[in-house]
C-alpha cells in the first residue's frame, strides 16, 4: 500500500494520485473498471469544472455536485482528499463504524458532500430542487450538477426529473451519466436521446477522454439544462 | 362552508408574499387555485406535473439551497407514493419541509380505495423528527399552517380534511386542549372526530381530550387529564391504533386500559358519503357512544 501518493499542502494534486488514494480504502492500488467506472468524471469536474473548493463549501454561491450514484464511492472520496475536502488520513477508515465514509456518503458526515445517496434516483429530483432553489434566491450563475449511472436511469423517478428539468428550462442543472452499459435491458437508442427529447442539450464522449470530457462539461447551452453522457468500457467487460 | 383545503389556499399565497423563503411544490393538485400566486411569485410556485416521487424530491432540493418548501396533494400521493423520498430526501438529507395533504382517510368515498390514506400518520411513525397537525377546522388549520412554516427546518405534516367540526377550538400547536371534564376516564379526539365525540359523550362523566396536534404526542397533557381513572379512548381519523403506542408509553409507569378507535385496517370495498363511511367504520356519534359506554362502563 502506497501511503505517500500525495501530500495536498505541499504539492498541486494530480489525476495520477487517485489510485493510490483508493488503495487507502481498498488496500490494493489496483482497481477493476467498475470501481472507477466515474473517476475521470469526478476528476474533470473537481480538478477543472466546478467552482467549489474546501473554503467554499458552505458558500450560497458555490457550485453543487450531487454524487446520485452512491455505490462505489472511493472514487469519489479519493478526488474530494486529492482536493482537501477530506483528509487523507481518514481514507483507510472506509466503512468502519465511526468512519464519516460510508459504502454510501452521507452528506451530515463529510464536509463537501452535498447529499446523501445510495438508493438510486434520488440525486436528479434533489438536483431540479436545488436548481430551483438557487434562482429563487437570485443565484443564477452556480451550477448544479449531478451524476448518475446509466443503470440507475432505470429508476422511474429520474424520468420525471428529466422531464420536468427539460419542459421548465432548468439551464443551471447538469447531469454527467456515466456509461458503462451495466443498465441490465439497456436503453435503445442510446441515454442521451432520452434527454434531448425532453429538450435537454444533450453530447456524448468518451469518458476517459479528458478533453473531451472538459470541452463537453462547458459547452454552453442556453435556456436548455445540459447532460454529458460519459461512455466507458464495459462494467462485465 | 369554507373548508380546511380552501384555508390553506389564502393562507400560503399570504406566506409566498410574506416570507421569502417559502416555497409551494405542487403535482397538479390545486394547481388552480394557487394560479395568482404563481404569477406573483412564478420562482416559488412550482408544478412539477403529476410527478410525486420529483414533487418529494425537489422540495429536499429547495431545502437544501435554504428554502422553506410546502408541498401538496392528496395524502396517497404525498406520503404513501412517494415515500421513500419522504424518508430519505428530507429525513436522511437532515432537510426540513411541511407537506399538507388533502382527502385524508374517506374524503371521497366514492374514489375508492386508491384516494384513501388512512396509513399516513402510522407511515409517519416509521421516521424520527415529524410533527403531525391534524386540524379539525379552517381557523385551526391556519393556526397550525402558519406555524408549521415557521417552524424552524422541522419537518411538519399538516392533515387537512373535507370532514370538519362546526365550531374551532382555540388549539395551542403541541398541547392537547380540555374541552370536558369528567372522572371517569379519557377520551381524546383527534382534529375532525371532535364534533362526534362530544355528541357521543353527551351525559357521560368523561374528559374529553382535544388533539389538533399529534406528533409530538402531549404525554403530559394526557397523564394531566386522567385523574384516578386511567383509561383512555382514541379516536383518531386514520388508521385505528395509530397513536396506541404514544399512549401506551406515556402511561407506562401505571396499569391502565386503552381503546384505539380509528378507521379499520381491511379494506371498504363501499363508496357513497363521508357520513356512510363514518357509519360503517362505527366512528359516527351513535356508534362512538356505544363503543366508548362499553369500554368505560
Amino acid at each position: 500500500m502506497t501511503t505517500n501518493a500525495i501530500n495536498p499542502s505541499t504539492a498541486a494534486p494530480r489525476f495520477e494520485d487517485l489510485p493510490g488514494l483508493m488503495g487507502l480504502m481498498t488496500g490494493d492500488e489496483k482497481h477493476g473498471p467498475a470501481a472507477t467506472s466515474t473517476l475521470d468524471a469526478l476528476w474533470v469536474l473537481y480538478d477543472r469544472v466546478l467552482r467549489v473548493t474546501p473554503a467554499t463549501a458552505e458558500a450560497q454561491d458555490r457550485d453543487r455536485f450531487l454524487l446520485s450514484k452512491g455505490h462505489g464511492p472511493m472514487a469519489y472520496y479519493a478526488v474530494l482528499a486529492a482536493k482537501g475536502f477530506i483528509d487523507p488520513e481518514v481514507l483507510p477508515s472506509f466503512g468502519a463504524y465511526d468512519s464519516p465514509l460510508g459504502h454510501h456518503p452521507d452528506r451530515t458526515l463529510i464536509p463537501g458532500v452535498e447529499i446523501a445517496s445510495g438508493s438510486l434516483g434520488h440525486g436528479l429530483p434533489l438536483g431540479v430542487g436545488t436548481a430551483l432553489g438557487l434562482r429563487a434566491q437570485g443565484l443564477t450563475d452556480p451550477a448544479v450538477w449531478v451524476l448518475v449511472g446509466d443503470a440507475e436511469f432505470d429508476e422511474g423517478s429520474n424520468h420525471e426529473a428529466v422531464a420536468f428539468a427539460g419542459a421548465y428550462g432548468l439551464e443551471r442543472l447538469h447531469v454527467v451519466v456515466i456509461d458503462n452499459s451495466s443498465a441490465t435491458h439497456g436503453w435503445q437508442g442510446g441515454i442521451a436521446a432520452r434527454f434531448a427529447a425532453e429538450g435537454w442539450s444533450a453530447e456524448t464522449v468518451d469518458g476517459r477522454d479528458h478533453e473531451a470530457l472538459h470541452a463537453a462539461c462547458t459547452a454552453a447551452h442556453p435556456g436548455r439544462p445540459r447532460v454529458v453522457v460519459a461512455r466507458v468500457e464495459p462494467k462485465n467487460s | 362552508m369554507e373548508t380546511m383545503r380552501e384555508r390553506f389556499f389564502d393562507v400560503t399565497a399570504d406566506l409566498l408574499d410574506a416570507d421569502p423563503r417559502v416555497a409551494l411544490v405542487l403535482a397538479d393538485i390545486s394547481a388552480a387555485s394557487f394560479a395568482a400566486a404563481a404569477e406573483r411569485h412564478p420562482d416559488r410556485v412550482i408544478n412539477v406535473g403529476i410527478r410525486e416521487q420529483l414533487l418529494i424530491g425537489a422540495a429536499g432540493g429547495l431545502a437544501l439551497t435554504g428554502l422553506r418548501p410546502i408541498a401538496h396533494t392528496f395524502a396517497s400521493f404525498l406520503v404513501e407514493r412517494p415515500f421513500e423520498q419522504v424518508k430519505l430526501d428530507l429525513v436522511h438529507q437532515g432537510v426540513g419541509a411541511v407537506l399538507v395533504s388533502a382527502a385524508g382517510s374517506y374524503d371521497w368515498p366514492a374514489g375508492g380505495r386508491t384516494h384513501m390514506s388512512p396509513g399516513d400518520v402510522a407511515l409517519l411513525d416509521t421516521l424520527p423528527g415529524w410533527t403531525v397537525h391534524v386540524p379539525g377546522h379552517p381557523d385551526e388549520a391556519e393556526t397550525l399552517l402558519r406555524h408549521a412554516a415557521a417552524d424552524g427546518d422541522r419537518n411538519v405534516y399538516v392533515r387537512l380534511s373535507a370532514h370538519q367540526n362546526a365550531e374551532a377550538v382555540p388549539v395551542e400547536p403541541g398541547r392537547f386542549t380540555t374541552v370536558r371534564r369528567g372522572s371517569g376516564g379519557v377520551v381524546l379526539a383527534v382534529g375532525p372526530m371532535l364534533d362526534a365525540v362530544l355528541a357521543a359523550t353527551e351525559g357521560l362523566d368523561v374528559t374529553v381530550l382535544y388533539a389538533a396536534t399529534v406528533r409530538p404526542f402531549d404525554a403530559a397533557g394526557l397523564r394531566a387529564a386522567l385523574g384516578d381513572r386511567p383509561d383512555v379512548v382514541l379516536v383518531e381519523p386514520y388508521l385505528a391504533g395509530t397513536s396506541a403506542n404514544e399512549a401506551h408509553e406515556a402511561l407506562a409507569d401505571r396499569p391502565h386500559r386503552v381503546l384505539a378507535l380509528g378507521v379499520p385496517r381491511e379494506e371498504h370495498r363501499h363508496y357513497g358519503s363521508i357520513p356512510e363511511h363514518l357509519a360503517a367504520y362505527g366512528l359516527d356519534a351513535a356508534s362512538l357512544r356505544e363503543r366508548i359506554a362499553t369500554f368505560l362502563w
